[in-house]
């Protein structure tokens, strides 16, 4: 971006605007006045100790039950986040990343992800895929993050190891074709093939009009997916920002290296 | 269900005149309130039956009177004041029914809607006077005649009466004696309505046969009779009910279904049921007390049942196989669901006598609401039957934390030879399973239908194609308002 920006043009490049998020979980509170910004064709790096509330953030983001937002504001693309349903958030196109993707059993892959495409483009108000072109679509994207397409027949994450069900979370997120992605310690319990596939899930969808939230331990993942900007969250707030370089260092000092006081919450 | 109350009250007008001055007047349309002798004749006079189905019938009601309403089952309802029922009321005429679908419930219209039934099915089942020659009656013709050239029997439980005495003589009550409990004895006295299938020798039937076809011609009885005979080395599959809810004035509904097989023969019978199941508040609904039994008298024969009850009030049932016959196989898939205030304990009984038989039992429970679902199952190996074979698999699925399921499994077994498994398991549609849906973009109701259908699979993949489909959108619909 060689060309200086307006505000209001800078406002318009904005695609998650976090402000001052306070949420409570179970009469406790967690977050305590997260601030975030992420524009077009960013993808940011979370990272911070555990109970921290990094898990929090992202259901929150997303609206899960129980995760009560006290205090601050939620906007996407310029809409009121905090005021829709998680499905609606969805059709948005905020697509969450499971820690512990869910099994369903008797529901097949390919049915489960059918009846959720066509639930996202009724509320986008275009035509549900044909159960032909659908076939095309999932066979392609298994294809390219080589998963084995009886999987597709299986029930969602039925008897899957971890690491086929973080392979599963990544063909549906290239079937959804999220705008915005947070992918939530998805690379946790992951032996290295496994990550690549990951990191290759997320880099296919890196582009000028998507973004991404990576919420992660370690900053092995970020060897792959190179991050634009990289954040601690520490004790409900995000105590340090900075780049790719942050990881680094985080790696080689700990929290505790950097000033950062491991389960202070 | 404003219509049906609105039935209901009707009906009672209407009938009420009648209770001054009632004898045994075959012209009236309605039999007056109340069981009683002279009632029983009158139903046999209005179907024309000869004297022995009347001898019949009149033991039968002897019989009930020395009986006792069975208690042991887990629900719940206000005693039954049997006198206070109306046991015989012929087919509404077209006028009393609604004009159009104007007139009908728009609550009973959405759910056909849901279901992706034509307006005229909707018209025939909202009970609209349909004065044009509709579709399904030419389909109905064709597939008599169809029927008729492979000597196959479809008809009437009254026709086959007059029409078939001998095979009538033989098989009723011959599975389900008339004294098996109270509801099949009250039943032996009053069946106004129900099927009569024989399959001859050698036939496979070349269609689904279906109560459905005959939906045009006569309400569905109160207390049906049915009997499916399957000659050796014949094959019949039979779909009883209907997945869009029907319009129904009678509470009580006590049927009785009696199969048989002889030798290399199958009969496999499907239903859904949906019948009204009140309201939110556990107000109306109706009352089902069916007794269904099969009997393998045949060696290699095969009897399946596969059921879908969402609907009644209070739901009573064991459709059940006598294995008589050697290497005999019987099969019970049900799904069942309850919301909102109703209750269901059913199950079935798997009775081996014969060598080599088989069993399989898989039930799956869905309660939601304020519902109770009970699993009530026998598995009975007699002294004789060698290497008998069982294997039973109870799953139940709770929505919500105010509802209850309950597995109640009675094993049996008197001969060592014999194999039995019984495996069952309870568990809850999680938060976590819902959020994940939510997450991908399912609204809550989408959400719990996949969650429930993906349960209930084993049981639906049973059914036949065409009642797969509603069946599993019926599935979605009884569960609505069931989350958040």
């Amino acid at each position: 971006m060689k060309e200086v920006l307006d505000k209001t043009t800078f406002k318009e490049n904005v695609m998650l605007e976090i402000k001052n998020l306070h949420v409570v979980v179970e009469d406790k509170e967690i977050l305590k006045g997260v601030n975030l910004t992420i524009k077009n064709g960013e993808v940011h790096a979370i990272m911070g100790p555990n109970g921290a509330g990094k898990s929090t953030l992202s259901y929150a983001i997303c609206g899960k039950d129980g995760y009560e937002v006290t205090k601050g504001s939620v906007f996407y693309n310029g809409k009121d986040l905090l005021d829709m349903d998680p499905h609606e958030r969805a059709g948005e196109g905020l697509f969450l990343g499971f820690q512990y993707p869910v099994e369903i059993p008797g529901v097949s892959n390919m049915n489960f992800l059918r009846t959720a495409l066509n639930s996202q483009r009724r509320y986008q108000g275009e035509d549900e895929v044909s159960a032909v072109d659908f076939l095309k679509l999932i066979r392609a994207r298994a294809k390219e993050l080589d998963m084995d397409p009886e999987m597709l027949k299986r029930s969602v994450n039925v008897g899957f190891s971890g690491g086929e069900k973080k392979r599963n979370e990544m063909v549906q997120m290239a079937v959804l074709a999220p705008s915005m992605a947070i992918l939530d310690e998805t690379d946790s319990g992951l032996d290295i093939d496994a990550l690549r596939i990951v990191a290759d899930g997320i880099n296919r969808l890196r582009g000028p009009d998507r973004a991404a939230l990576i919420i992660t331990h370690y900053q092995r993942l970020l060897d792959y997916v190179v991050p634009d900007f990289v954040h601690v969250l520490a004790n409900g707030r995000i105590v340090k920002s900075g780049t790719k370089d942050l990881a680094l260092q985080l790696e080689a000092k700990g929290y505790a290296g950097l000033g950062i006081a491991e389960n202070a919450a | 269900m404003v219509a049906t109350e609105q039935a209901q009250q009707t009906v009672k007008e209407v009938s009420d005149a009648y209770k001054y001055g009632f004898v045994t007047d075959i012209e009236s349309e309605k039999a007056p309130k109340g069981l009683n002798e002279d009632v029983i004749r009158f139903i046999s006079a209005k179907k024309d039956e000869p004297a022995w189905l009347l001898g019949w019938r009149l033991k039968a009601y002897e019989k009930w009177l020395e009986m006792e309403e069975p208690t042991w089952a887990m629900v719940d309802y206000p005693e039954i004041d049997f006198q206070d029922i109306y046991y015989y009321a012929a087919p509404k005429s077209a006028e009393d029914g609604p004009k159009s679908l104007d007139e009908v419930d728009p609550e009973l219209l959405r759910t056909y809607e849901k279901l992706g039934i034509s307006l005229k099915e909707q018209e025939v089942l909202a009970g609209v006077a349909v004065d044009i020659v509709f579709d399904s009656v030419s389909v109905a013709t064709t597939f008599r005649k169809k029927l008729k050239e492979a000597g196959i029997i479809f008809c009437s439980i009254s026709e086959a009466a007059h029409d078939y005495p001998d095979m009538m003589k033989k098989y009723l009550g011959s599975v389900v004696p008339v004294t098996d409990n109270y509801y099949s004895a009250l039943n032996s006295a009053v069946f106004t309505d129900g099927t009569f299938v024989y399959i001859p020798k050698g036939v496979r039937c070349p269609m689904e046969l279906s109560t459905y076809f005959r939906i045009n011609e006569a309400n569905t009885g109160q207390f049906e009779r049915t009997i499916i005979i399957a000659d050796e080395g014949s094959y019949v599959s039979y779909l009883e009910g209907c997945t869009a809810p029907m319009r129904d004035e009678n509470q009580l509904h006590a049927a009785v279904v009696e199969l048989i097989t002889h030798d290399d023969a199958e009969i496999k019978y499907s239903t859904v049921q949906n019948w009204y199941p009140g309201d939110k508040d556990g107000k109306g609904g109706i009352y089902n007390f069916v007794t269904k039994r099969g009997a393998c008298r045949g060696k290699n024969s095969k009897i399946s049942w596969t059921q879908v009850e969402t609907g009644s009030a209070v739901t009573w049932k064991y459709p059940s196989c006598l294995l008589i016959g050697d290497n005999s196989v019987g099969e019970f898939y049900s799904v069942a669901i309850t919301n909102n205030y109703q209750q269901a304990d059913t199950g079935t009984k798997m009775i081996h006598i014969g060598k080599n038989t088989s069993s399989t039992i898989i039930s799956k429970g869905i309660s939601a609401g304020k519902s109770e679902a009970t699993y009530r199952g026998l598995v009975k190996i007699l002294a004789g039957a060698e290497n008998a074979r069982n294997f039973t698999q109870c799953d139940s699925l709770l929505i919500g934390d105010r509802c209850g399921a309950h597995t109640v499994p009675y094993i049996e077994v008197k001969n060592p030879s014999a194999q039995v498994e019984h495996e069952a398991t309870t568990s809850k549609i999680s938060d976590e399973q819902l959020f994940y849906c939510l997450q991908r973009g399912l609204e809550v109701e989408d959400a719990v239908a996949l969650i429930v259908n993906g349960f209930c699979r084993d049981v639906m993949q049973q059914l036949p194609m065409e009642f797969a489909v509603e069946a599993q959108k019926l599935l979605g619909i009884s569960l609505e308002g069931s989350v958040g």
